[in-house]
C-alpha cells in the first residue's frame, strides 16, 4: 500500500466513531458600514503604528507625490503595467532612473538587488488591520520586484479600501499568488523589542489616492 | 482512490523524530529552573507578548464569535478530512504542485532530501517551519551532506548556538540581546567584532549574513500555516520578509505540513487570518503574509512540492477526547500565559511542542507509553489559563486529566504486586477509619523532625512520595499533633472550670 492510501486507511479508521461536528457559526463582522473619510483615517492610523509613512492625496497630486517619495532613490523598478499618468511629473518622465519589469523582460536578482525601491499599486486594502495585498497583475508586478528592493512605493486607490478582512476576501483572486504587507519587514525576536527592516524592505511608503 | 475504509490498519501507528523527551518532565524542570537569566527573560517575553495580545484581542467587538467559527471549522475539518485532503490534493496538482505522502518523520525526511539532490545542490535556505522541526529534517540533511540554513532571526539565533528551539514563535525566547551578540560573535562568519548588544544592529548582522544565501539559493524548504482545499492554496505568515525570500526566489521550493492544517476554503481564511497574529504576536496583523496555488508562471518558484506528513497525527486524531489538539494552529498563545512553562521554559518539555499545548500533543503523537513522554500531561497546574487564550478553544485542561487517566491505565495492567500507591491508600484508609487509629499514627510525628534537617525543613521524602519533594520542601512536623494539643489545653481549661466551681 503506498504512502497516501495508508495515511487515509489510518484516518477512516481513526474516524470509527463517526463524529458529527456542529455547523460552523458564522456571527463574527462580515460587512461594516464605514464612511470613505473614515475608513481613510483608520487605514492611516494603522500604518502609521507600523512606521509606515503615509501621504493621502488627490489623483491630480498622485505623480507629484511619487516623485517625491522617490527622490532620494538612485534606482527603482516599476511593473509593466503601471499607468502611463502616474509617471508625467517632470521628475519622473523620461527617467534614466527607473526600471521596467515586464514579463519575458525580467529583471535578474542581481539587477534586482542593485535597485534601491520599488513602486507598485495594489489589489485590496483593509483598514481595521492595516492590510495591503498584492495579487501580482500588471500594475503590481511579480512578487519579487516588491521584495528585493529596500524601499517600498505603494499606491492605494480609495476605491480598494474595506475595512474588514471578510469584505477583503471576496475581491481577491486566491489563486494569484497573493502578498499581504502589513507594514515593513519587522523582528521582534530579540527580547521583543521590535526592530524595522530585516529581509524585506525597510521602509514602505504607502500613498492613499482618493478619486481613484 | 477514495477516502473508504480500507479495514487495514486498526491500531493507531504513533510518530517519532523530536517528538519523544528522553526526560521525565520534573527532572527536565528541576534542572532549568536553576537558570535565573532564563527565567528572568522568559518573564519578560511571555508578560510583553501577552500584554499586547489582550490589547489587540480587546479591539474586535466579536472576538468570542470568531473563537467559535476557528473552533467549529477546525472540528469540522478534523471529521471531513479524507475528503479535504483529495479535493486539496486534486486543486493543488491541478495548477503544478506535486504532492508527496508521507507516513512518518523518516519517510517525509528521505522524500526531502531526495528532491534536493536532484537539484544538485548542497545548501538549501529554510523559512521557520514545526513540521520540519519534529522530523528533525536538519540533522537528517547534514548526515547527507546537505547543509540547510535557518533564516528566521529566532531559528539563526538557535542554530547558530547550537541549542534548540523553547518557544513555537519567539524559538530564542530564552535569549537575552547580550546572549545573541556573544553568538554572532562566536558563530557569524565575517561579523563585525564591534558589534554590539544593540537589537536592531544584531538584526542588521543577520540580513547581511544571509543575503548572499538568499539570493542565490536554488531551494528553499518552508512549512505552511494553512492549506486551503477548495482551490490548493497554501498560505505562510511570517514578519521579517525571510518567508518571501524563500518562496519566491529559488526556483523549487519544498514545503513539509502535517496533514491536521487543512482548511475547506477561502472564506475560512478571514476567521484564522484574525484568530493568528493577534493571539500569537499580538499584533493585529503580521507583516507579511504569502499565499500561493501550484506554480504561476513567470512569479516563483517552477518546481513546487508539498509533503503530507502523519507523523502521528492518525493516531492523534483516533483519541476522540484528545483529537481537538490538532486543531492547534500553532499561535503559541498557551505558553504565553501558562505559569509552569513561564518559570520552567521550553526546554524542559524535551519534544518540539512545549508548553501546554505540547503537554498533550507530544503524548498525543507518540502515545503516552512512549520514553518518558508520560510525564508531560502532569507539567500543569490544570489552572486553565491556557483554554482561556486558546483561539480555537483547545480544552487543555481537559485532555491534560484524560491523558493523565491513560497513563494510569496503561501502567495499572503491568504491574502484579500492589503498587506504593495502593499501600498508602490502604494505610490511609485505615488511619481515617477510627480516631484511635488517627491519634495512634499522629504519636509518629516527633518522628518527621528526624527527617527534616537543621532549617527544619524535609528536602527528601522516600518511595512515591519523593515527587512531592522534587521541586519543594516539606516544613517539619510540629512536635505535637493538633489533637494532643486540645487535648492539653481542654485538660487545663476543664481543670481551671472545676476550680471555679
Amino acid at each position: 500500500m503506498g504512502a497516501k492510501e495508508e495515511i487515509l486507511s489510518r484516518i477512516s479508521s481513526a474516524l470509527r466513531d463517526a463524529p458529527v461536528p456542529a455547523p460552523v457559526p458564522r456571527e463574527y463582522r462580515k460587512t461594516s458600514d464605514m464612511e470613505e473619510s473614515a475608513l481613510i483615517e483608520l487605514l492611516v492610523d494603522r500604518l502609521e503604528d507600523y512606521k509606515a509613512h503615509v501621504n493621502v492625496v488627490d489623483a491630480a497630486e498622485l505623480s507629484a507625490t511619487i516623485a517625491e517619495r522617490l527622490k532620494d532613490a538612485t534606482s527603482y523598478v516599476v511593473p509593466h503595467g503601471i499607468a502611463g499618468e502616474w509617471l508625467t511629473n517632470a521628475a519622473l518622465a523620461n527617467d534614466a532612473r527607473r526600471r521596467v519589469d515586464a514579463p519575458g523582460a525580467v529583471l535578474g536578482i542581481p539587477e534586482l538587488d542593485g535597485t534601491d525601491a520599488v513602486l507598485t499599486s495594489s489589489a485590496v486594502s483593509i483598514a481595521e488591520s492595516g492590510t495591503i495585498v498584492l495579487d501580482g497583475t500588471g500594475d503590481q508586478g511579480r512578487r519579487a520586484i516588491s521584495l528585493v528592493p529596500d524601499h517600498h512605493v505603494c499606491v492605494v486607490p480609495v476605491s480598494t479600501i474595506v475595512q474588514l478582512l471578510p469584505e477583503a476576501l471576496p475581491r481577491m483572486d486566491i489563486t494569484r499568488p497573493l502578498t499581504w504587507i502589513s507594514g515593513p519587514s519587522a523582528t521582534s525576536d530579540i527580547e521583543l523589542e521590535r526592530v524595522e527592516g530585516v529581509h524585506g524592505p525597510r521602509q514602505l511608503d504607502v500613498i492613499i489616492v482618493k478619486g481613484l | 482512490m477514495s477516502g473508504v475504509f480500507m479495514g487495514m490498519p486498526s491500531l493507531p501507528v504513533f510518530g517519532d523524530g523530536n517528538l519523544h523527551i528522553d526526560e521525565p518532565f520534573p527532572a527536565a524542570a528541576h534542572r532549568e529552573l536553576g537558570n535565573t537569566q532564563m527565567r528572568a527573560n522568559l518573564r519578560h517575553a511571555t508578560h510583553t507578548i501577552r500584554d499586547k495580545r489582550i490589547k489587540v484581542v480587546g479591539e474586535l467587538p466579536d472576538w468570542e464569535e470568531l473563537r467559535d467559527a476557528g473552533a467549529a471549522t477546525k472540528n469540522q475539518v478534523m471529521a471531513n478530512l479524507p475528503a479535504l485532503l483529495e479535493e486539496f490534493e486534486k486543486n493543488f496538482t491541478a495548477r503544478g504542485g506535486i504532492i508527496h505522502w508521507a507516513r512518518d518523520a523518516d519517510e517525509a525526511n528521505r522524500i526531502v532530501s531526495d528532491l534536493i539532490k536532484e537539484q544538485d545542490t548542497t545548501e538549501v535556505v529554510k523559512v521557520k517551519s514545526m513540521a520540519t522541526q519534529e522530523i528533525g529534517l536538519n540533522e537528517y540533511l547534514e548526515e547527507q551532506g546537505i547543509s540547510a540554513f535557518e533564516t528566521d532571526l529566532a531559528e539563526l539565533i538557535v542554530q547558530l548556538g547550537h541549542d534548540k528551539p523553547s518557544h513555537i514563535l519567539v524559538p530564542a525566547i530564552h535569549k537575552n540581546r547580550t546572549e545573541v551578540r556573544d553568538i554572532f560573535l562566536a558563530e557569524m562568519p565575517n561579523v563585525d567584532p564591534n558589534l554590539t548588544d544593540e537589537p536592531r544592529l544584531l538584526a542588521m548582522a543577520a540580513r547581511e549574513h544571509l543575503r548572499r544565501k538568499f539570493l542565490s539559493a536554488k531551494v528553499a524548504v518552508s512549512g505552511a500555516n494553512f492549506a486551503l482545499a477548495d482551490s490548493g492554496t497554501l498560505a505562510v505568515v511570517e514578519s521579517e520578509g525571510n518567508g518571501r525570500m524563500c518562496l519566491t526566489l529559488p526556483e523549487t521550493l519544498i514545503t513539509v505540513m502535517g496533514i491536521e492544517k487543512l482548511l475547506p476554503a477561502k472564506e475560512d481564511l478571514e476567521v484564522f487570518m484574525q484568530l493568528l497574529p493577534r493571539s500569537s504576536t499580538g499584533e493585529r496583523m503580521n507583516p507579511y503574509t504569502s499565499l500561493w496555488t501550484g506554480v504561476t508562471e513567470g512569479d516563483g518558484p517552477q518546481n513546487v512540492h508539498l509533503v503530507m506528513l502523519d507523523n502521528g497525527r492518525t493516531a492523534a486524531l483516533a483519541d476522540k477526547y484528545g483529537r481537538t489538539a490538532l486543531n492547534c494552529i500553532r499561535c503559541s498563545a498557551c505558553m504565553n500565559v501558562c505559569p509552569v512553562y513561564e518559570r520552567t521554559g521550553g526546554h524542559a518539555y524535551g519534544s518540539t511542542y512545549p508548553g501546554p499545548i505540547g503537554a498533550i500533543l507530544s503524548p498525543l503523537l507518540t502515545g503516552i507509553k512512549s520514553e518518558e513522554n508520560s510525564s508531560l500531561p502532569y507539567a500543569s497546574s490544570l489552572c486553565g489559563a491556557c483554554f482561556d487564550a486558546c483561539p480555537v478553544k483547545i480544552n487543555i485542561p481537559e485532555i491534560l486529566v484524560h491523558l493523565r487517566g491513560e497513563d494510569v491505565d496503561s501502567r495499572r495492567g503491568e504491574k502484579k504486586l500492589p503498587s506504593q500507591m495502593d499501600l498508602m491508600m490502604k494505610g490511609a484508609q485505615w488511619a481515617f477509619s477510627s480516631g484511635k487509629n488517627l491519634g495512634l499514627l499522629e504519636k509518629g510525628l516527633p518522628l518527621g523532625k528526624l527527617a527534616a534537617g537543621q532549617d527544619k525543613k524535609i528536602k527528601r521524602l522516600p518511595g512515591i512520595a519523593a515527587g512531592w519533594t522534587q521541586s519543594r520542601d516539606i516544613p517539619a512536623p510540629p512536635s505535637q499533633s493538633f489533637r494532643d494539643w486540645w487535648k492539653k489545653e481542654h485538660q487545663s481549661e476543664a481543670t481551671t472550670m472545676k476550680q471555679e466551681k
